[in-house]
């Protein structure tokens, strides 16, 4: 692997993990990497590390800049291992003078490597350091995704070093955001916002005011995961913006089917609802989840303004697949959007309620209620399940309307 | 009654306070100062919600 210069006396340290295709149950069918930086001159300053087993190569890339122990500071940004990971393996080589990090950060650091006894010094948010090339400002970002979570600004370079934010998983050998396809770069970052960012969405738009009031120049952002926003870093900035939006009336008229089915009639009704809503002229996306991982359903949910989920009774419940989405959304709380459920069932038919609850705490309202069908749904059955996408659309239809 | 964050999921319990803010144990939520911030995520108190 090769460090990347960004600009005179500043690199990239790009840890590669082409490999990896499940990254804490969510799919990273591209791979990763965990990008360090490194600034050079009277004093080398490094920033995060990267996850634990990639030593060799992390310190094999330094090491073709400085000599890994002329390294006299470190910075932690967040303390989650697939970034602090080579910390302790860091500390021993380089024996910094300083770790810098914010109070937050070196408890949660302390909490993962226990009992160490390391120089930190803690940073309050806003707080400029002198690194003799450059000055850094330091920004709490507190829950972006986790409570240690912050940047480090490169005043004078208008670099923005933005830990998990306005990243991707995305292993590629292009290290530019001008350098891989463009399309496919949306999708990624579209992916990690909706299935690592997206709890925290207003504190998002509270950033994004904060750093417009602060009037910072931002030439390139460069996040821990993937590559460099230096051609257009506006570009994600303003998606960030458009999908950390809350209300309904901002989102695209899409609709996100997703279910199980044991004998194909809850598949029906979906097919049937799906129908619906190409009758109603909406985008919508059919997901059965025997096909389809749950972080590609998330992401197809994040644009969408309904979410219609699906099972058939299973002894007296739902089925283990739906479940599992359906506790994955709950956490994501992916709310100001139409909630709808529906199944087959045989005897007892709970699946719907079931769903319901689900939805109820991931922040979904359902309007339209729930939609069930006996044993094989019939074509009067299909036909409420048409009716029931265009009620759902109605109401999505009614509110943009602002009725 | 307890408060929970709606952001991270920290609980305010008046029983214990908050240590950190001297907040002392026994301080009603509705009683902290309007600049109060979660203790772990930094959101306000209109951020927090009645635990159920
Ligand atoms: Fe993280
Ligand atoms: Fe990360
Ligand atoms: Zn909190």
């Amino acid at each position: 692997m090769e460090p990347i210069k960004i600009k005179e006396n500043l690199w990239q340290i790009p840890v590669t993990d082409w490999n990896i295709r499940d990254f804490h149950g969510y799919s990273v069918y591209s791979g990763t990497t965990y990008n360090a930086y490194l600034s050079t001159g009277s004093k080398n300053v490094l920033f995060d590390t990267a996850k634990k087993g990639f030593g060799e190569h992390f310190f094999g890339m330094i090491s073709k800049i400085i000599e890994p122990n002329k390294i006299d500071y470190i910075f932690v940004n967040h303390a989650e291992p697939d970034h602090s990971g080579l910390l302790p393996e860091a500390v021993e080589r380089i024996r910094p003078d300083k770790i810098f990090l914010s109070e937050t950060c070196g408890k949660a650091i302390t909490d993962h490597y226990h009992g160490k006894d390391w120089p930190f010094e803690i940073l309050k948010d806003g707080q400029e350091v002198d690194i003799s090339s450059r000055k850094v400002v330091f920004l709490e970002t507190k829950m972006l995704h986790w409570p240690d979570s912050c940047f480090s600004y490169l005043k004078d370079d208008g670099i923005l070093i933005s830990s998990d934010a306005f990243g991707h998983h995305w292993a590629t050998s292009g290290r530019y955001d001008d350098e891989v396809n463009s399309e496919e770069l949306v999708r990624h970052s579209k992916k990690y916002f909706a299935n690592i960012l997206l709890p925290f969405a207003s504190l998002i738009k509270k950033l994004l005011r904060r750093t417009a009031d602060m009037k910072l120049k931002i030439n390139m952002i460069c996040p821990d995961h993937g590559v460099i926003w230096r051609n257009n870093p506006d570009r994600i900035i303003n998606l960030y913006d458009k999908w950390s939006e809350s209300k309904l009336e901002s989102r695209e008229k899409k609709a996100v089917i997703f279910y199980d089915t044991m004998w194909q009639s809850t598949e029906k009704m979906a097919y049937a609802i799906t129908d619906g809503f190409k009758l109603q002229n909406f985008e919508v996306i059919m997901m059965n989840l025997r096909a389809n991982h749950r972080s590609e359903v998330m992401t197809e949910i994040l644009d969408g303004a309904i979410v219609a989920a699906g099972s058939p009774t299973l002894n007296n419940g739902i089925m283990p697949t739906v479940s599992d989405m359906l506790c994955y959304m709950r956490g994501l709380k992916p709310s100001g959007r139409i909630g709808g459920c529906f199944g087959s069932y045989g005897w007892s038919g709970e699946s719907v309620k079931e769903i319901g609850e689900y939805m109820a705490k991931a922040g979904l309202e359902q309007p339209c209620g729930a939609i069930k069908a006996k044993y094989v749904p019939t074509e009067e059955d299909l036909q409420k399940c048409r009716q029931y996408a265009a009620d759902l659309a109605e109401q999505y239809l009614n509110h943009i309307k602002g009725e | 009654m307890k408060f929970v964050c709606s952001v991270c999921g920290y609980v305010y319990d008046p029983q214990l306070g908050d240590d950190a803010a001297d907040i002392a144990p026994g301080t009603r939520f509705e009683d902290l100062p309007d600049d109060w911030v979660c203790p772990v995520c930094g959101v306000g108190k209109d951020d927090f919600e009645p635990e159920e």
